[in-house]
Parts: C-alpha cells; sequence; structure tokens
C-alpha cells in the first residue's frame, strides 16, 4: 500500500518482519482469490485506481482503452463499493498481509517514490478524499482483528505523515478519521498509489501528445475530431483530478493560462498569415502559371520584406533622427545649395538628377553634420550613421544565410538520379494549376518530358560528330567572352567619357550625354542576355544545362559590369579628391584673405557673417557615389518598366489585335505572346539588390527607393503576367533552382559588400561633408565613441582586448575552428556519399536476387506442374515442399544484405521488408500453380 | 470573428484549429458553403449531416484542371465516392496546405494514386496515372515501358508493386513533391 510505501521508518521493517510468517499463507490465498472475484473486483480497484502489483502490468497496457471506461466505473463505484464491503471483510486478514507484501516489495523504490510524492502532494490529495468515502461508509461495519491493529497503527501514522508534507488541508479531517480508522479493518484505504499516479500522469502525457500529433495523422476528420474530443475530455478529467486541494487553484490557473496562450499563440498565427501580403495575387498567378513563376513573385515579396527591414533601419535611425533634429537646412554649407546652382536648383531635369534640392538633403551622405550629439535625446548621429551601415550588411548576411540552410533543410538529398522516372510520375503534376490553358502545357509538358526519358533511356548517349559539338561549344563560350569584354570595355570608356562630361559642366550636354553610363548599362543589360540565346543554340545541351550555362553567363555580365562600373568609380572618385586637396588649399587662401580684408577695412565692425551657400566647398565624392546609385537604381527600374509595356504588353496587344487583319497566325506563329522569364527576373532582382547594398552607405534614401520600386514591381509585373503573358512551354521546376538562387544572391552580397567597405576603410572621409568629416577614418567614430561616451576602464579593456597580442591567437583559433568544423563535415559528407553509393548497390544487388531467386521459383513451380500433371495424385505434396525449399534457400541470401544495412544506417526503414517479401514469394507460388 | 461565432460554437473553432493544418477555416467553411448555397446551412453548430455531391466539389476551379480530381475527392471523402461533408473538404485543404507535414501528404499521395483502393500501387495504377498525367498520348508500348521502369526504380522488395513503404521511400526524396503536391486556396 502507497501509504506504507511513502514513509521509509525502521517500523515498516519490524512490521513487515512479525507478519512474515502469515504472509505466505496470504499469498496463495490471494491468488486463489483473485481467480474467483477477477471480474468485478478488479474493476472497481481499476475504477479507483486501487490496483495490485500483480495486475498492474497487464492494467498499464490496457489502462488507454480503459480511459473511458473509467468515468462510468467511477461512478458504478460507490455501488460496487458498497457490495464490496462484505467481502472485504471476510478478506480483511489477507488483504492485510497482503498490503505488508506489498509495503516491502516497495521498500526498494521508497526514496525515488518519496520524491515523487512530494511533486504529487496535490494528487495525493485526491486519493485520500476517494479513500475518505469508502472510509465512511465501512466505519459502521468495521470489525475488530486483534492482531491486525498494531500494524493498523502503524500504518495510520505513516499516513499522517504523509499527509503533513502532502496535504496540510486535510490533516485534521484525517486526523479524526484515522482513529477510527484504527479499527476499521479497511482493506483498500487509498485509491491510487504513487506508480498508478505515474501512469495516470503518462497517460495523460500521452494524451497530451496525441492531440499536439493529431495535424499528421492520417485519419478521417471525424476520427481526429472525436478523438480529440475524448482525449481532451480525459485531460480535463484527469488533470483536474490530479490537483485537487491546495494545489488545484494554482492548476486550475496553469490551466487557463495555457489555454489563454494557446488561443493567443493561434490568433497571432492567424493574424500573421492574414498580414503576409498579395497572397491571393500569388496564389492566382500561381493558378494561372504553376509554381515557377509563382516562385518569383515569392521571392519578390521576400525581397520586399528584407527592404522594408532596411528601409525601417536607415529611415528610423538616420534619416528622421537628422531631419528632426539635426541643424536645418541652410544653417552650414553642407546643408546648402550653393549659390552657383540655386537658380537652377529647383528643377525637375536637376531633380531627376537627383542634383539641387535632392543632393542637399537627408537623402544623401553629405548632407549629415559631423556633430556627435544631436538634439534633445543627445543622439550620437555619426555613430549611428556607421552603425547602421554596418547592420545593415549584417542583417542581410544573417537572412540570406538563415534561408538559405531553410532551403537546404527543406530540398533533402534530392539530387540522386535514381528515381527519375517514379518523380515524373508522381511529382510533376502540380496541384496548384487552376486553369485549363496552364493545365493544356503541363499535359503537353508532361507527355514531352516523359518521350525525352524514354528516348534518352532507349539509347543512352548517342554522340553524333563530338567535335563539331565540342567545336560549336567552344566557338560559343569564345563569342560570349567577347561579348563580356565588349560590355565591360562599353561601360568603362561610357564612364570615363561621362567623367569629362562632368568636368566641362553637365548644362552643356544632351540629355543622352548626360544618363549615357545608366542607358549604356541598362541597354547592355536588356540586349546582352538575349544574344547569349541565340549563341547558346549553338551549343546544343540539354535544356536544363542550358538554362544554367545562360542564368551563368548573364550573371558574368552582370557582375562584370558592375565591377566595371565601380572602378570606373574609383578613378572618379581618386579625381574628386586630387580635387578636393586643391580646394581644401584655396579655403584657407581664401579664409584667410576675407579675415585679412575684414580686418584691414574696419575693425570695429562685426565680423562679416557669410551666407552658407556663398562658402567653397570641396566635392563631396561620397554624395557623388550616393547620387551615381541612385540614378542608376532609378534607370534600371525604367527600363525594367518600360521593356515590360513594351516588349510585354504592346507585343501582347499588337498580337491580339493585329491578329485577324495579317497574313500569318501571330498568335501561333512569330511574334506570338511573350513567356515570363523567371531566371532573368529573378537575375535583375538580384542584381538591383546588390546595388543597394554597395550603395546604401552612401546614399541612405536607396533602400526606401528600392522598397518603392519592389512594391510598384509587384503590382505591375502581377498584372503584365495576367494579361499579356503566357504559360511557359517549357516549364522548369521551381524547387530545386530556390537555393541556386539564393547562392547568387550570396555572391552578390558579398560582392557589393566588398567595394563599400574597401572605400570606408582605405579612403579618408571628405573634410567638409558628411557625418565623419574632419576624421582621419570613417570608423575612427567607433574609438571616439569608446573614449568619449564609455567609462574609462572600458576604452582600456578594449585597447587591452583589440591588441594584437590577443587579436592573433583569436584569430587563429577561428581558423582553426572552421578549419576543424569544415573537415569534419566534409568527412561526414563523403562518409554519406559512400553510405549512399552502398545502400545503392545492396539494393541493386538485392533486385538482382530477388529476380534470380523469383525465376527459380519459377522454373521449379513449371517443374512441379510437369511432375504433378504426370502424376495428378502426389502434386499438392510436391509443391509444398518446393516452397519450403524455395523458402529456406531464399532467407540466407536475403538476410544477409539486410543485416549489414541495418549495421551501416540504423536506419531500416529505408530498406525492403524482407521476411514479408518470402512470405508475398511462398503466396505467390501457389497461385501460378493453380493457372 | 462574429461571422465565424454564428457558424461554429466556441469549441468546434478550438477543435478545429487543433486537429487541422491551416488557419483560415471561415474561408474554407465560405468556398464550401459557396458549391451550394442552397445545401449548407450557416449553422454548423449542430453538425448538420450534409454531403455536397462530388459533381460540385469536382467543379471547384481549385480541382477542375486537375487529372485527379476524382481521386482526390474519393480519397477525402467518407463514403469513398467524392461526395464530401465539411468535414471531409477540411481534411481535404487541410492535407493539401502547405503547413501539412510531409508524411502526411505521401500518405494521401499515395492513397491518391492507388486507383483500385488495395494499399498498393500496382501496374495497372501505374498506367492508369500515367494516362492521366499526358491524356494518354504516349503509345502502349511507351506506358509499358515508363511503367516498369517506375517499379524497377522504386519497388525495392520487388514484389511488383508499389506499397507505402516504397511509395514514402521513394517521394521523400523527390525535389518538388512538397512544391507541387498542395493546393493555396
Amino acid at each position: 500500500m502507497p501509504r506504507d510505501s511513502l514513509i521509509a521508518s525502521d517500523n515498516d521493517a519490524d512490521i513487515t518482519l512479525e507478519f512474515e510468517g502469515g504472509e505466505e499463507g496470504g499469498h496463495k490465498e490471494r491468488r486463489h482469490r483473485e481467480k474467483r472475484r477477477d471480474g468485478s473486483k478488479d474493476r472497481r480497484k481499476r475504477g479507483n485506481g486501487r490496483r495490485r502489483q500483480g495486475s498492474r502490468s497487464v492494467e498499464r497496457e490496457n489502462e488507454e482503452e480503459r480511459v473511458g471506461e473509467r468515468e462510468k466505473e467511477r461512478k458504478r463505484r460507490v455501488k460496487k463499493d458498497q457490495e464490496a464491503k462484505k467481502r472485504d471483510k471476510e478478506e480483511g486478514d489477507r488483504a492485510q498481509t497482503r498490503s505488508e507484501k506489498t509495503a516491502k516489495a516497495k521498500k526498494n523504490i521508497k526514496n525515488e517514490k518519496r520524491r515523487r510524492s512530494e511533486k504529487e502532494g496535490e494528487a495525493g490529495e485526491r486519493t485520500e478524499k476517494g479513500k475518505k468515502k469508502v472510509q465512511s461508509a465501512k466505519k459502521e461495519k468495521s470489525v475488530n482483528h486483534g492482531t491486525k491493529d498494531k500494524t493498523h497503527e502503524e500504518k495510520k501514522k505513516k499516513r499522517k505523515k504523509v499527509l503533513e508534507t502532502s496535504s496540510e488541508q486535510e490533516t485534521s479531517e484525517e486526523d479524526s478519521e484515522d482513529k477510527e480508522d484504527s479499527e476499521d479493518e479497511e482493506v483498500k484505504p487509498e485509491s491510487l498509489s504513487p506508480e498508478e499516479l505515474e501512469k495516470l500522469k503518462e497517460a495523460v502525457d500521452d494524451k497530451k501528445k496525441l492531440i499536439q500529433s493529431l495535424r499528421g495523422k492520417p485519419w478521417p476528420m471525424k476520427k481526429k475530431l472525436v478523438t480529440l474530443r475524448e482525449s481532451q475530455e480525459f485531460l480535463e478529467k484527469y488533470e483536474g483530478a490530479l490537483g485537487k486541494g491546495k494545489g488545484r487553484k494554482l492548476y486550475a490557473y496553469k490551466v487557463m493560462m495555457m489555454k489563454k496562450w494557446m488561443k493567443f499563440q493561434r490568433d497571432f498565427e492567424n493574424f500573421k498569415t492574414a498580414c503576409i501580403p498579395w497572397e491571393m495575387k500569388i496564389k492566382e498567378i500561381e493558378s494561372h502559371f504553376g509554381s515557377s513563376v509563382a516562385s518569383y513573385f515569392i521571392f519578390l515579396r521576400w525581397m520586399y520584406g528584407i527592404n522594408m527591414i532596411l528601409f525601417g533601419l536607415t529611415f528610423g535611425l538616420v534619416m528622421v533622427p537628422e531631419a528632426l533634429m539635426g541643424r536645418p537646412y541652410g544653417s552650414i554649407p553642407r546643408k546648402t545649395v550653393p549659390r552657383a546652382e540655386e537658380a537652377s536648383a529647383m528643377d525637375f531635369a536637376v531633380l531627376w538628377d537627383f542634383g539641387g534640392y535632392a543632393q542637399y538633403s537627408v537623402l544623401f551622405y553629405g548632407f549629415y553634420s559631423n556633430q556627435r550629439a544631436i538634439g534633445w535625446l543627445k543622439f550620437r548621429m555619426p555613430l549611428s550613421y556607421f552603425l547602421v551601415g554596418v547592420g545593415t550588411v549584417a542583417y542581410s548576411y544573417m537572412v540570406v544565410i538563415r534561408t538559405m540552410a531553410r532551403n537546404a533543410n527543406e530540398s533533402g538529398v534530392g539530387d540522386d538520379n535514381s528515381f527519375n522516372f517514379s518523380w515524373k510520375m508522381f511529382t510533376s503534376w502540380d496541384y496548384l494549376i487552376g486553369n485549363p490553358e496552364t493545365a493544356d502545357n503541363k499535359f503537353a509538358s508532361i507527355t514531352t518530358s516523359f518521350k525525352e526519358a524514354i528516348l534518352e533511356e532507349q539509347e543512352s548517349r548517342k554522340d553524333d560528330n563530338i567535335h563539331l559539338t565540342r567545336f560549336l561549344r567552344v566557338l560559343a563560350n569564345f563569342l560570349v567572352l567577347c561579348c563580356l569584354a565588349g560590355s565591360g570595355y562599353l561601360i568603362y570608356f561610357v564612364v570615363r567619357r561621362s567623367q569629362k562630361f562632368a568636368l566641362d559642366g553637365l548644362e552643356n550636354h544632351t540629355w543622352w550625354e548626360r544618363n549615357e553610363v545608366n542607358m549604356v548599362m541598362s541597354l547592355l543589360g536588356m540586349f546582352c542576355p538575349m544574344l547569349f540565346d541565340v549563341i547558346s543554340t549553338l551549343e546544343n545541351y540539354h535544356p536544363r544545362v542550358a538554362l544554367q550555362w545562360q542564368l551563368g553567363r548573364i550573371f558574368a555580365l552582370f557582375l562584370g559590369n558592375l565591377y566595371t562600373f565601380i572602378i570606373a568609380l574609383m578613378d572618379e572618385i581618386n579625381v574628386k579628391r586630387d580635387e578636393e586637396k586643391i580646394v581644401k588649399f584655396n579655403i584657407t587662401m581664401w579664409e584667410a584673405s576675407l579675415y585679412n580684408g575684414t580686418v584691414s577695412e574696419n575693425f570695429t565692425a562685426p565680423p562679416i557673417t557669410i551666407h552658407p551657400a556663398d562658402v567653397p566647398r570641396g566635392p563631396c565624392w561620397e554624395t557623388m557615389v550616393g547620387q551615381e546609385f541612385v540614378r542608376l537604381i532609378i534607370s534600371d527600374t525604367m527600363t525594367t518598366y518600360i521593356t515590360l509595356l513594351i516588349g510585354d504588353f504592346l507585343r501582347a496587344v499588337l498580337v491580339r489585335f493585329l491578329n485577324h487583319c495579317w497574313c500569318w497566325d501571330l498568335e501561333a506563329g512569330f511574334p506570338s505572346y511573350s513567356e515570363f522569364d523567371v531566371s532573368g527576373n529573378v537575375l535583375g532582382l538580384i542584381f538591383n539588390q546588390g546595388m543597394i547594398w554597395m550603395g546604401a552607405f552612401y546614399a541612405p534614401c536607396l533602400p526606401a527607393l528600392n522598397v518603392l520600386r519592389l512594391h510598384v514591381s509587384m503590382y505591375l509585373q502581377c498584372w503584365a503576367v495576367m494579361c499579356c503573358n503566357v504559360p511557359q512551354e517549357r516549364v522548369f521546376k521551381a524547387s530545386g533552382s530556390n537555393n541556386f538562387y539564393m547562392a547568387m544572391l550570396l555572391v552578390i552580397l558579398f560582392l557589393s559588400t566588398l567595394p563599400a567597405i574597401y572605400t570606408i576603410v582605405t579612403i579618408p572621409p571628405s573634410f567638409d561633408c558628411g557625418p565623419f568629416s574632419g576624421k582621419n577614418r570613417m570608423f575612427d567614430v567607433i574609438q571616439e565613441t569608446l573614449e568619449s561616451d564609455f567609462p574609462a576602464w572600458f576604452s582600456k579593456v578594449f585597447s587591452y582586448a583589440s591588441n594584437p597580442g590577443l587579436v592573433l591567437p583569436f584569430i587563429l583559433l577561428m581558423v582553426l575552428a572552421i578549419y576543424y568544423l569544415q573537415s569534419t563535415s566534409k568527412s561526414y559528407k563523403e562518409a554519406n556519399v559512400e553510405l549512399k553509393k552502398k545502400l545503392q548497390m545492396q539494393n541493386e544487388e538485392n533486385k538482382k536476387k530477388n529476380k534470380k531467386a523469383a525465376q527459380k521459383a519459377l522454373m521449379d513451380l513449371e517443374e512441379a506442374r510437369k511432375v504433378a500433371l504426370e502424376s495428378a495424385g502426389h502434386q499438392r505434396n510436391n509443391n509444398a515442399s518446393y516452397q519450403g525449399q524455395q523458402a529456406r534457400e531464399m532467407q540466407p541470401a536475403t538476410r544477409v544484405p539486410r543485416t549489414i544495412n541495418h549495421r551501416s544506417h540504423g536506419n531500416p526503414g529505408y530498406l525492403p521488408n524482407f521476411p514479408l517479401q518470402n512470405e508475398t514469394m511462398i503466396r505467390r507460388a501457389p497461385s501460378l500453380q493453380r493457372h | 470573428m462574429g461571422n465565424k461565432q454564428s457558424i461554429f460554437t466556441a469549441q468546434q473553432l478550438d477543435a478545429y484549429q487543433v486537429v487541422k493544418c491551416f488557419c483560415r477555416l471561415s474561408r474554407l467553411f465560405y468556398r464550401y458553403r459557396d458549391l451550394a448555397p442552397q445545401l449548407v446551412p450557416l449553422d454548423y453548430t449542430k453538425q448538420p449531416d450534409v454531403k455536397l455531391p462530388y459533381e460540385l466539389i469536382g467543379s471547384m476551379p481549385e480541382l477542375k484542371d486537375n487529372p485527379f480530381r476524382q481521386r482526390i475527392a474519393e480519397v477525402f471523402s467518407e463514403d469513398g465516392e467524392g461526395n464530401m461533408s465539411l468535414d471531409d473538404f477540411l481534411d481535404m485543404f487541410s492535407v493539401l496546405s502547405e503547413m501539412a507535414p510531409r508524411d502526411l501528404k505521401a500518405y494521401y499521395a499515395f492513397k491518391i494514386y492507388d486507383f483500385n483502393n488495395d494499399d498498393f500501387i500496382c501496374k495497372s495504377d501505374l498506367e492508369k496515372t500515367l494516362n492521366k498525367l499526358t491524356r494518354s498520348e504516349l503509345t502502349e508500348d511507351e506506358v509499358k515501358m515508363v511503367c516498369e521502369k517506375v517499379m524497377d526504380e522504386a519497388d525495392l522488395d520487388n514484389d511488383g508493386r508499389l506499397s507505402l513503404e516504397d511509395f514514402q521511400h521513394m517521394i521523400v526524396r523527390a525535389p518538388d513533391f512538397l512544391s507541387t503536391f498542395h493546393i493555396r486556396i
């Protein structure tokens, strides 16, 4: 009995010793009796949770099934208790001894149980209550058994102790009852032992788990709902029951809070899904064009999210503080339009070029002042500017890498070709398609893909004139290289020319000359991919390989263009810096002359206040860089939109309306409608983002611009796709290339942060503009903050920490760690590949073996049939022996590989079930024989 | 919310939320109701026994171009005939939603492709699948060959048909099973 077991006291041992003799007799009798009334008593016991050691293991298995029954039984229990009482009286002696025995058995695990009992204090209280009922019912009929009294008293004492530890509330009641109980020779005063409680808890936990896993169960809805209701009822009852008494309130509170929390989470989840923008638009596109086109829009949306955060960072921490708290426009030279430009500063052409008032605003680097702290908040503007620049890059890295890792997890292994046909068969239909036209295309593309695969399978690799193909491929690559080099040179040339124009003064030149660089870059980006497409037809690659080549080439083109642009910009920066030196010298001269002039002319007059617009100033190269990037983005956006309108919309309109008065079928023939070019669009998006990352440091407005652009893009492209594109004929898989695009994005991110970091680290900032003016390097702002804003010890610690003696070992350590991790991952990968190979080989071997065995069995059967035909009477015996033989023969052949596999992978699920298969073989044999 | 509460009781809502893999119960309900406004009551608190015939289910824009629409409806309906109650309907879109776990999807995909409901995908099932996928544009030989290839690839225990294990083994490795086996609603 639990109360005995709950306390480890010396008394316990004494008692058990005392009753050892009687125990053995009781033992036999108990078994006997249990047989006798297994039905009612057992059930009652269960209902009360009063289980004997012997029946426990059985009941554990059945527990879950009985959960439902329990409740009913509980109601019945009261009645049954009354009946049972009589029997109990008779069996009181035996039960008593039995209880002693259980106590003895439990002594070993007493300590553990005691620990549990403390935990289950609440639960124990329930036990006590249930017990009380029974006890009070029995009190009147109780009979005194002198021998038992002593043990009873001991028991009660022990129980009292338990009660004291578990529930102070009820101890007084129990005390009064205990006295009565002492005469009471009660068999089962407790309703639940700790072990049973434990089991109950387990059941409760099981139910909870069940509820959680219910989503993943392949059951029909009704069954799920019923199960859910049942298990929730069970939970409510027993969870509540477990926590009666003192802990009850707390428990109920906990449960309630839990429910509230869950509900909140669910609502929040709902809210989150409701907040995802453009869901319906994307769904519509998905149903029209399949998942690959939709993947572009999902990518666009993802990009939009990132840019929103970047925009929030720059806008909230840089632009708004400067605009609100910084010095107003016109207060200092860097915040004023120079006198020479004032006349045209508001012209649209100038503003469109981001000159004039736009240049001298929060949009660009040069506007920010180098005050250490601005406004009443003492906002550290330069520090914030620097940290936001770093944070932008860091956040982007984090997001991209995290997404890549998640994608890699999702896509899994996926690149082996062992299930080519099966995958085609079972995964090629895109369930998202909900448009007849798309469905037609999909049917056609699936058919062609099957035909292609069949062809490939039939004549694996026919090599017709490999020399010609090789020559053509080399030629194609040569042509592409020429294109790339040409475009690079063109950009370099144009940029240099534009610098010359810039020196002359932009006003003297035409619109084309002013926007030459951007236009040339956009045009190159538009036409070169087409050229590549033409060239790639020379190569005769498989479409998927061709797509990758194409993507790689476009990538190279964009990258080359971007880098040429940057190199040209660097040249320009150097020019500006030379200019700056001269200006600086001139300014000192000018100031000196000004000072001298005033001094000499009228000594007493107040010093002349020069209007900030008149102060000579240096060429702010940072602003120049920012402007270039902004212009690039704008022109890029414009070209994208214009190509969209002309290339897609106009074409579609022409094709549609000229079709009935044209000599050939325009819709089916040459121009037809355009397809949506997923890869090209994704690449465009990626490069656009690269430019944002590169220029965001010098033009804080770039993320904002990009958000705008993406927003418009979303609507414009959605519209264009829906109204003037046709679904692709060759549908490429979307998911496989997902990480490919992400990898590109990562590369671009890295390549675009490289020049930005280079300029930040190596080039000293301009002397009269931007938040870092007057400093030697931009990152000096960190040191300055450390020195002036932190206590002295901190900067000391920092200087110690940053001393090479500490930094170098640290870097070394990191390198070592990276090396170690890398090599381990490499070895894992190798092991993986090896195992995969092994698995495949074994699979094949197994297949062969099985086939052989099956053939042999077939032959045997044939023979057997012949024999059977000859001697019809012996037919059955013969076959039986053959089958037996086969089964025996096959066992070793199939078992060996299985055990090996188990050892090497420990994943039996991956491998066929061999014994089962033998059975099927055997089963098949008679069916063959019948034919 | 006000609308929802008149359709379902709070408990029902809770239960659905726990059991299902989607969050848009009300939308799904209205989609279901829109199929046959005269049949489906607006009050589901008493769990009325309403079933929509397959003709209505199969005409949903999400399903109507799907070559396997009949199978889908049959698999998810309780009677196996494609007539769906609201629960079946929710069940269907729960499994086909993005949030459903891969194993669950694989299980139902197996059921969908198992045309004769014998818990194995045998050659006849494969042929039917293929003919539905290609609108019977492949020749008999080609169909036969593809089916043989599929068996060859995926039938690990070599019993001439694909069991659920075979199918799962094959499908969990497919790179775009998850992206194609879902319906956005």
